[in-house]
């Protein structure tokens, strides 16, 4: 009874409210780099192994990311594609179904393909990185940006267990003067995993909008032809006036 | 007949067309040998552009439809696809969205200028209502537009909109339910506002074009200086102070045409979300009917009017808040419709207008800026102190104009204009 009462209020809960307060946890700045195409496959090769089992990109295709990623078809297929349902050209879905991830979690892991855009990557880098040991919760864990959460800490054996240490030595929930220290080591160094987080944001900001990398890359040409364009028009402006003034 | 000294071409294919067309006529009437006073400045490009954005809007529009599906199911993911999947689909997109913001700077600067010169007085008071027509339209096809990604803030937004039309006693409730065709926003919602948006309001939009500037054409343009060039003619007729628009304005129209595409473009390109305010954040979430945001913004072009709606807090005469709200929003719209016949002033330019006028209009713009980013803030009580503020200013500049228009000392008018 209990459990499914904390799942009613952690499904009424105002996620955007939460993102967009997220206590007074400082984000960590990231900026994605899209070009790096390492950091990108890498993300989505985390994705795929420790994301993927629950959440979705349900708008975005293997094929394109295969594409825009250059990860060959072969490797894709053998590697990066589990489930037998699916293709090549499929979105890239999940096989948890809604009412079992309400069920197991408490509420359903929401689709990620827009949450880069939805919550900003500082936030979506602030929140993996800041899972921390709480025994009170289901899970086991609690998180400095999104307090609460519902998710278990699936990254744990590569980065360790955090736990929140604050000012006056006491352990409040997401006081100001708190920080998070590693008390058992993973098979990451914090540095690596830092690393892997990036690489992870990364992959989805570039999901969040595929086309950005289309769009820097044909923004110059576009804004050198109007440029010239402007000056034609000028010098035909000029050319016309001569008579007028 | 028509009019049988109407200009025609001597020979070939134009002849021939205008022996049944007045092609050669409407050309010369509306451009080659339409006079307009040779003394436009950078406030007089923002006509030409509206109709570039028009124009960008319904053919990019036209795209948008052929993979857009206006149902409650598929809406969202629909504009995904588009996003992904669609050839060129993410730049037909933003064009449409970034071509929405712009819609507003172009027209909110285009009517400033009308402001600024007195465009609006006779003999051009049904340019100025037909431009307010369009204007009005526009708010319409613009929030009904916003509705059909199907985020939460579409949703949200749609959901408060409709619902001001239940403040207004006795029949709002059956009023919003009418027009929302449901007990709230639903996908039957997004099918009418879909078919108001891509057919009726662009047809009634178009119409009120051409008569903006059917009505333009008949009186002549207004300049700077705010006097009549066709007081002073040559021997043939022709204003000393006017050029035929083609080819000189279009070839000065051209330059603006291409330093706004310019500009466009460094958003569409790089910076399509707008900080947030073209695109706004919880748009990038599906429309969830049990969940309502924390802070519901109106995209910016409304926010001026939205905090004015929120500003009134007090009922009077046992007359609801939200209601007496709605008044005031409505208001605040309808003068500008009846602004020319507010400005009593025997000059029309601010430039030969006096100082109270001007101060005037100065504090219509501050209080329309103002307005325009409380708006977008969710309220506190300082906050609803100062729209109140601005809403007294906002109003102040019109409902006194008809005193201080005609108390105050004008300069006098030039002859002939100005460079």
């Amino acid at each position: 009874m209990r459990k499914s009462l904390f799942a009613l209020c952690l499904a009424l809960l105002p996620v955007t409210g939460l993102a967009a307060g997220g206590g007074d946890a400082q984000l960590r700045d990231m900026t994605p780099d899209l070009h790096d195409k390492a950091s990108l496959q890498n993300g989505m090769q985390l994705f795929v192994n420790y994301c993927m089992g629950c959440h979705s990109l349900e708008h975005q295709r293997f094929a394109r990311a295969a594409d825009d990623l250059e990860i060959p078809r072969e490797l894709v297929e053998e590697n990066l594609i589990f489930a037998d349902a699916q293709a090549f050209n499929d979105q890239m879905g999940n096989a948890m179904e809604p009412e079992q991830g309400e069920a197991w979690f408490g509420a359903a892991p929401p689709d990620l393909t827009l949450v880069t855009r939805l919550r900003g990557t500082d936030w979506v880098y602030s929140y993996l990185l800041g899972f921390y040991r709480d025994p009170q919760r289901p899970t086991g864990v609690n998180n400095t940006v999104f307090p609460l959460v519902a998710m278990p800490n699936v990254l744990e054996p590569l980065q360790g267990v955090q736990q929140q240490v604050c000012g006056d030595g006491g352990h409040e929930e997401g006081g100001a003067g708190c920080h998070l220290e590693l008390v058992q080591e993973g098979i990451m160094s914090p540095d690596e995993f830092e690393r892997a987080m990036f690489d992870l944001t990364n992959f989805l900001a570039y999901v969040g909008e595929p086309s950005r990398l289309q769009a820097q890359a044909l923004a110059p040409k576009v804004l050198i032809f109007l440029f010239v364009f402007a000056v034609v028009a000028y010098l035909l402006k000029r050319e016309y006036w001569r008579d007028v003034h | 007949m028509g009019n049988p000294d109407k200009p025609k071409a001597q020979r070939g294919v134009m002849r021939w067309v205008d022996e049944r067309f007045p092609a050669t006529q409407l050309w010369q009437d509306h451009l080659s040998r339409y006079y307009a006073p040779r003394n436009f400045n950078f406030w007089y490009f923002f006509g030409s552009l509206a109709l570039l954005v028009l124009v960008n809007q319904i053919l990019t529009g036209i795209w948008l439809t052929m993979s857009f599906t206006p149902t409650a199911e598929e809406a969202f993911a629909s504009v995904e696809y588009i996003m992904r999947d669609v050839e060129w689909g993410w730049l037909i997109r933003y064009l449409h969205t970034t071509g929405a913001s712009a819609f507003f700077v172009v027209i909110y600067l285009h009517m400033f200028r009308g402001l600024l010169y007195g465009s609006y007085k006779a003999p051009r008071e049904l340019v100025w209502v037909f431009g307010m027509a369009i204007y009005l339209a526009l708010m319409a096809e613009a929030f009904m537009g916003y509705l059909l990604p199907w985020g939460q803030m579409s949703y949200w937004g749609a959901q408060v909109i409709t619902s001001l039309f239940s403040a207004i006693p006795a029949i709002g409730p059956g009023l919003a339910e009418w027009i929302r065709g449901d007990y709230l926003v639903t996908g039957i919602t997004l099918n009418r506002f879909f078919a108001l948006h891509v057919v009726a309001l662009p047809i009634v939009i178009l119409a009120l074009v051409v008569l903006h500037i059917v009505a333009l054409h008949e009186v002549g343009s207004n300049n700077p200086d705010g006097i009549e060039i066709k007081d002073k003619t040559d021997s043939n007729g022709k204003p000393l102070d006017g050029i035929p628009f083609h080819p000189y304005y279009t070839v000065k129209d051209l330059v603006g045409v291409a330093v706004f595409l310019f500009v466009f473009c460094v958003v569409v390109f790089y910076f399509p979300e707008g900080g947030g305010y073209f695109i706004e954040k919880p748009n990038f979430e599906p429309a969830d009917p049990l969940q309502t945001p924390d802070h519901i913004a109106p995209v910016w072009y409304f926010t001026p009017f939205y905090a004015i709606l929120r500003g009134v807090t007090f009922s009077v005469f046992g007359l609801e808040a939200k209601f007496l709200g709605v008044v005031c929003m409505g208001l605040a719209i309808g003068l500008l419709f009846v602004l020319p016949w507010l400005d009593r002033s025997p000059v029309r330019s601010m430039r030969y207008k006096g100082w109270i006028s001007r101060g005037m209009l100065g504090l219509f713009v501050v209080c329309f800026t103002v307005l325009g980013v409380l708006g977008v803030l969710p309220s506190t009580e300082t906050r609803t102190t100062i729209a109140q503020i601005c809403t007294l200013g906002y109003f102040a500049y019109f409902l006194l104009m008809p005193f201080y228009t005609r108390l105050e000392k004008t300069r006098p008018v030039p002859e002939r204009v100005t460079d």
